[in-house]
């Protein structure tokens, strides 16, 4: 489906998109950030949530979608335990690990996922000199099988598999976590190849968008 | 002791009692169980999608689509041997839509759809849906036990039902 050169290519931009994005997640937090190397990552959408650590995980997922010259979505799974402990780090409170999220830690969460979104989104387009926006964050706290289901059914048209560019987060001495996936639409992938000047060969299939 | 089968993502999955078919975490995907009260032959399906004419492939996994996916469970079960003359009843649940968004764009309300898209095509079908429990902006685990028709629906933070 795709060559090893294209692969490297789509591995390197999340690179630089990663880069920028913890660096300012890292000032945020006034935190050390490590970037584990982005993987591409062809599976099928079972295994998504296996990755996640299973569809009944417990996890908070905050969703940004990215339109523009190309369209995909990202979504950053952080699983219940971390997202209590970044809230605490976020508002710099002592909250009880009983409690719910209030409305303040949501808000901080998906403020979180905004400046991270942002970050990599901006370094994608400088890169890609591609037109991109991102829209407003959105947050669930439910099931990773749940949270994962809405981008991959976007992706459910096109094929059998998920393809995601896949990174994570860690933030230092506590060692909280966040998974960070981008699920490029199909047809994005081709113009994002194209637009850092990698050729890709013309596929004979006349992809259609699926509506979407 | 029961068999328990799994119903992953896109799958669908047919059974005799005392057979129980699970699923996991779904979001905006709808599960849809069809039944056999006579035989207590069960079957459970995973959709995705609402509509295969909308697949750029052609050669795409009936699992995934509304249409083309309880076609496929209600063939599996008549090869079970359930009766398709004998009330074949079903039950949904699922369809969620997990995350707000400002703009209420259609490809957002992928949830929505599914179930009615399951809803046609039960309709076209001429399967009655006796129970379900869809929509909202939580997930669920859905249990079906071909031996009782009873489907068990666990949320988070949402209590438990039973359909």
């Amino acid at each position: 489906m795709y060559s090893d050169l294209e692969l490297d290519a789509l591995k390197e931009i999340g690179n630089i998109g990663a880069g920028n994005a913890a660096t300012a997640l890292s000032m945020m937090l006034s935190k050390k950030i490590t970037i584990k190397v982005p993987q591409v990552k062809i599976i099928s959408f079972n295994d998504v949530s296996e990755l996640l650590g299973g569809p009944e995980k417990l996890v908070v997922g905050i969703f940004l979608r990215i339109s523009g010259d190309i369209d995909g979505n990202i979504l950053i799974v952080i699983s219940e335990e971390d997202a209590y402990a970044l809230a605490k780090t976020l508002l710099n409170n002592n909250r009880d690990i009983n409690r719910d999220f209030s409305e303040m830690e949501e808000s901080a969460l998906a403020e979180l996922g905004n400046i991270i979104g942002s970050s990599y989104v901006t370094a994608l387009s400088e890169l890609t000199k591609l037109y991109l926006k991102i829209s407003v964050p959105s947050i669930a706290f439910d099931m990773a099988g749940a949270i994962v289901s809405f981008p991959l059914s976007l992706y459910g048209y096109l094929g059998d598999t998920a393809f995601l560019i896949e990174t994570e987060f860690v933030e230092g001495l506590a060692g909280i976590k966040l998974h960070y996936l981008m699920i490029p639409d199909d047809k994005s992938l081709k113009q994002l190849l194209k637009a850092i000047g990698v050729s890709t060969f013309e596929s004979d299939n006349s992809r259609r968008n699926g509506g979407i | 002791m029961s068999l328990i089968i799994r119903v992953g993502m896109a799958e669908y999955k047919a059974a005799r009692s005392p057979a129980t078919l699970v699923t996991l975490g779904l979001g905006s995907c709808v599960g849809v169980v069809l039944y056999d009260r006579v035989k207590k032959i069960g079957g459970l399906a995973h959709v995705m999608l609402p509509d295969s004419r909308l697949s750029s492939q052609k050669d795409f996994n009936p699992g995934k689509f509304a249409d083309t996916a309880i076609d496929a469970l209600l063939q599996d079960m008549l090869k079970l041997g359930a009766n398709r003359k004998s009330d074949i009843i079903s039950k949904i649940a699922g369809g969620a839509q997990m995350f707000k968004m400002k703009a209420e764009s259609s490809i957002m309300q992928i949830g929505k759809r599914n179930v009615e898209a399951v809803k046609a095509k039960l309709n076209e079908l001429d399967i009655k849906i006796v129970a379900e429990d869809v929509e909202g902006n939580y997930g669920r685990t859905i249990e079906f036990f071909c031996e009782t028709g009873e489907l068990t629906i666990k949320t988070i933070g949402h209590g438990v039902r039973i359909l």
